[in-house]
């Protein structure tokens, strides 16, 4: 149980805080349209988010002796009674959460909340695929559910990537900036955490590593296309996935979580 | 005057038709004759709509990162979405009449166009995402509901749907007070101050009073405008007055006392001052507000270069 419901925090994690750096540019982007655009990914990703995490909800109520012990933050342990989404996004603590170290990088320029969304829904959508097929009929349900909308996602960023990548010099150079930014954070999304490797032995999960070349081919396709350099392989900054984080969730979790800790035991 | 056509059959004037169809509740359209000062009353009041849809973005965009709950920020995203939707749909109307948005925006930005003053106040708690809903978008919805029927067809047919998801909004905001009236101590103190902050402000959203205000007169005459400043005001104090009761809370307005001749509430004076103020750019927010509307502007303007570079090159 301590593996599926870690594994589920994790897909939960990943979309909330990548939804919510999304959703800072809600009234700041570059023009209305994409304004809107953004917004509305950010949405869907929140919507993911809840899924995810109203499922890891109902896993802790009915296996609390056994999964108690894994969420030490202290605001969390004040809870009584049944737990709900918004404990589980509130009150945990940093070192509790499971995203990868990519969602929650800072959003940066368009360029980089661009690329950083095709990377991430480029791996979503393989992975979600595979999901599909997950022997746990609720992570199965929730995965169909998300693939439509991660479809649209990939789309929509890849061809702004190609769009910056092949745009002005400044574009382009913006983009090349972005990759710099970011690629050392991908080689994480590709190796399993335990819970991963348990969950994908249980047929409950998919162990991610064997996306990988498939990842690859897509980004590289692109990549191409908006005449942008293909990185090579280097160095992998990871962590996330296991709760060591960068210094940037915690200044998103002080900024998200603020209200919740400050009024504990309130309705909102 | 009308002129005799050679057959004797009397052709009237492009300004008779244009009234005839006004009396006659027709719509105008775009490819219409209209009077010059139709149409640039038209295009200031909507692209000061679309103005005040996209700066109103600011104030609640605000607290997209801090709602409370999941489902809380969920729907605190979809409502300034669809602020920026209505934004588009008002710039939109107002590009029928030839003026483009680079233009509008770029009137917006030099200070030439105005938006909605309420917007230069800052939201200093969550509860004001409450009062925002139930205050200022409930007397943007009494504004608004008339415009349904205003004589311009693109203006009209956009404000059917604006309306339409602005009383979901209004909903959703008095439901936060709602549920903050119900809570803890400090939750109560948190809704009342909010009322007490937006509640002059949002009255003072219907304009100046009657007496005072320049353009009413025209824009009945033309329909535009299907009611008064004073007869709008009125009809949103009555029904807050009432509504207040819902939540446990008060207006913060001694003087608010229900007239049984009038059949209305009476309410205190208006700090026109304050009004005039907020206006010419003295409000707690007005640079805040502009520069973060400028700086987007111009930190977007590489992305809107290399989208424009990217579809010439590939235009064949």
């Amino acid at each position: 149980m301590n593996f599926e419901f870690l594994y589920t925090l994790h897909l939960a994690d990943n979309a909330l805080i990548l939804g919510h750096r999304n959703s800072e540019w809600t009234g700041h982007g570059p023009i209305l349209e994409q304004d809107i655009a953004i917004s509305n990914i950010a949405l869907d990703l929140i919507g993911q988010a809840r899924n995810f995490y109203q499922y890891a909800a109902t896993l802790y109520n009915g296996n609390k002796p056994e999964l108690n012990g894994l969420i030490k933050a202290p605001a969390f342990q004040q809870v009584t009674g049944e737990i709900d989404e918004d404990d589980l996004a509130y009150l945990r603590d940093a070192n509790e959460f499971y995203n990868c170290l990519l969602v929650e990088q800072s959003r940066g320029d368009w360029a980089k909340t661009i690329l950083r969304q095709f990377l991430f829904s480029s791996y979503q959508q393989l992975l979600f695929s595979r999901l599909e097929g997950s022997a746990d009929t609720t992570l199965s349900a929730i995965a169909e559910k998300s693939l439509k909308e991660i479809t649209y996602h990939v789309r929509w960023s890849g061809e702004w990537v190609i769009r910056l990548g092949d745009g002005t010099e400044e574009s382009r150079e913006r983009m090349i900036n972005a990759i710099d930014a970011l690629w050392k954070y991908t080689g994480e999304l590709f190796l399993s955490a335990p819970y991963e490797e348990e969950m994908a032995r249980r047929g409950g999960g998919f162990a991610p590593e064997s996306l990988k070349e498939e990842w690859l081919k897509k980004i590289t396709a692109t990549l191409e296309q908006a005449t942008l350099p293909i990185p090579k392989e280097g160095w992998i900054q990871q962590g996330g996935k296991q709760g060591i984080h960068t210094e940037q969730l915690g200044f998103l979790l002080a900024e998200m979580q603020y209200l919740q800790r400050t009024y504990p035991n309130s309705e909102w | 005057m009308n002129t005799a056509t050679e057959t004797g059959a009397i052709a009237l004037t492009p300004e008779q038709v244009f009234d005839s169809k006004v009396d006659q509740e027709i719509r105008i359209e775009p490819r219409d004759w209209m009077p010059d000062k139709y149409r640039q009353t038209l295009v200031r009041q909507i692209s000061q709509h679309a103005h005040s849809e996209i700066v109103g973005m600011l104030p609640e965009g605000n607290w997209i990162t801090r709602a409370p709950s999941l489902r809380r920020k969920a729907t605190l995203i979809a409502k300034v979405q669809d602020e920026a939707g209505h934004g588009l749909y008002l710039y939109s109307a107002a590009e029928t009449l030839g003026t483009s948005r680079t233009e509008m925006i770029e009137q917006l930005h030099n200070g030439k166009a105005k938006y909605s003053s309420i917007f230069n106040y800052p939201t200093i708690s969550w509860a004001d995402m409450g009062a925002i809903g139930w205050l200022v978008d409930g007397a943007a919805i009494m504004n608004q509901v008339p415009l349904c029927r205003t004589s311009y067809g693109p203006y009209a047919r956009a404000m059917v749907r604006i309306c339409k998801e602005e009383s979901f909004h209004q909903r959703q905001g008095f439901e936060i007070l709602l549920t903050l009236s119900r809570g803890t101590e400090a939750q109560r103190h948190m809704c009342q101050d909010s009322i007490n902050r937006w509640w002059w402000p949002s009255v003072m959203m219907f304009g100046p009073s009657d007496d005072a205000s320049p353009h009413t007169a025209q824009s009945m005459k033309w329909k535009i405008k299907r009611f008064t400043n004073d007869e709008l005001r009125q009809k949103f104090v009555d029904i807050c007055a009432e509504q207040v009761k819902l939540l446990g809370m008060t207006l913060p307005d001694p003087l608010l006392n229900w007239n049984e001749v009038r059949q209305h509430y009476d309410f205190g004076p208006i700090n026109w001052e304050e009004f005039w103020s907020v206006i010419s750019g003295n409000g707690p927010c007005n640079k805040e507000r502009l520069d973060a509307r400028v700086k987007a502007h111009e930190e977007g303007e590489w992305v809107r270069q290399a989208a424009n570079a990217y579809a010439k090159k590939h235009r064949q």
